[in-house]
């Protein structure tokens, strides 16, 4: 391959007479590279080898405080006969993996340090350490933030966005990017729904003006209200994709 | 800030595609909707080229509008909001494109003054070309 104008490197068509190249060559190469390819692609790895193991994946998003971890840990303790193991993606500290392990599942800390999103590689290095069961749930809690997580395919199965009701109705209009490929909306801490002031109607419809058409559950991890409906889901989910069925 | 992240996979697809080609202008598509703000990429690029046969390139960014058509009435219009409306008043919107972030084409060579540099036909110090004196 020519080190000037890259002409002779695979995929790469050159064209357009250029002037002053020391080797007489075109210059301007057409490259029509899809930005998130690379990630994609990873994220297809990450998919296909979860199938194979019958292994269900769900990315958890949301802004940080919303209560991802303590709904994971109310799931886990009362998901009778599923096997779960999360990837915790946070920028520093190791406090949600230990959270996690604190209820028996497998977890494993990914800090992502200045990063404010996890990426497919990301997850793939991840899978590695925390080496899920086959048939298995896995949760990834993606690194509270409800802007950048939203490019990034990790190879989940379903993409659950959760926001609490200290949060405001009107963030679905807010960050739009986030709920728009969502497949669930979560709204959790509905025991506070009586202390703050928050609209459950004007949230729902600002949900379904970024989402038509997708699932809301509304979710109180300290009372228990909804989680019946939130492991029916999980439940749903798991026969969806074929996992093995529940025999506990 | 996804953008640098964004922005790495720039670099990394083009030095994967060009190898140690120099790169002097760079040209990518950016939609209106795709969820990255031109503003960060050109923040982020100085930084994530430094050192890498970008360093020096210049960043042109291109932000086609979206295209949208509503489920409701069926009428197809373009739209920079994320969440349009239909002029029908129907929010049932499906957003068709504007979503794109691909790397265009780049234009390779000697980012130092090419101009000067190679040609020797160049006269650096009579950039204006005969008779501006």
């Amino acid at each position: 391959m020519c080190a000037t104008c890259g002409c002779g490197g695979a995929g790469v068509r050159v064209s357009h007479a250029g002037h002053g190249h020391p080797h007489g060559h075109d210059r301007t190469v057409t490259l029509e590279v899809d930005l998130l390819a690379a990630n994609d692609a990873l994220a297809r790895r990450n998919r296909g080898r979860l199938d194979r193991a019958g292994i269900v994946a769900v990315n958890l998003m949301s802004s940080p405080g919303s209560g991802k971890t303590t709904l994971l840990e109310r799931t886990i303790r009362t998901l009778g006969g599923v096997s779960c193991a999360v990837l915790e993606g946070d920028q520093e500290t190791l406090l949600d993996a230990d959270r996690i392990a604190a209820t028996g599942a497998r977890a494993v800390q990914i800090n992502t340090g200045a990063g404010c999103h996890l990426d497919a590689g990301m997850v793939a290095r991840g899978l590695d350490a925390l080496a899920p069961e086959d048939g298995s749930l896995v949760f990834v809690e993606n690194v509270g933030n409800l802007v950048c997580p939203a490019l990034f395919a990790l190879g989940e199965h379903a993409r659950v966005v959760i926001m609490s009701v200290t949060e405001g109705a009107d963030k679905p209009l807010k960050y739009p990017h986030m709920f728009r490929t969502a497949d669930l909306v979560v709204l959790t801490k509905t025991d506070l729904l009586p202390h703050v002031d928050f609209a459950v109607h004007d949230w729902a419809d600002a949900v379904r003006r970024a989402r038509p058409g997708v699932a809301i559950l509304q979710v109180s991890a300290t009372t228990g209200a909804g989680m019946d409906e939130w492991r029916a889901w999980l439940e749903g989910l798991r026969t969806h994709h074929g996992a093995p069925t529940r025999t506990g | 800030m996804h953008e640098l992240s964004i922005t790495q996979s720039v670099v990394d697809a083009v030095t994967a595609r060009l190898g140690e080609a120099r790169i002097r202008r760079v040209r990518l598509e950016v939609g209106r909707l795709s969820g990255v703000v031109p503003d960060a990429l050109r923040f982020c690029f100085e930084l994530v080229t430094a050192g890498t046969t970008l360093d020096g390139a210049v960043l042109e960014i291109e932000e086609p509008a979206g295209s949208a058509r509503c489920r409701t009435c069926g009428v197809g219009f373009e739209t920079t909001e994320v969440l349009p409306l239909c002029g029908c008043g129907s929010a049932d919107v499906e957003v068709l494109g504007g979503a794109g972030l691909r790397i265009l084409a780049v234009e390779t060579g000697n980012v130092v003054d090419v101009e000067s540099e190679v040609d020797p036909c160049a006269r650096p110090a009579d950039a204006a070309g005969p008779g501006s004196a």
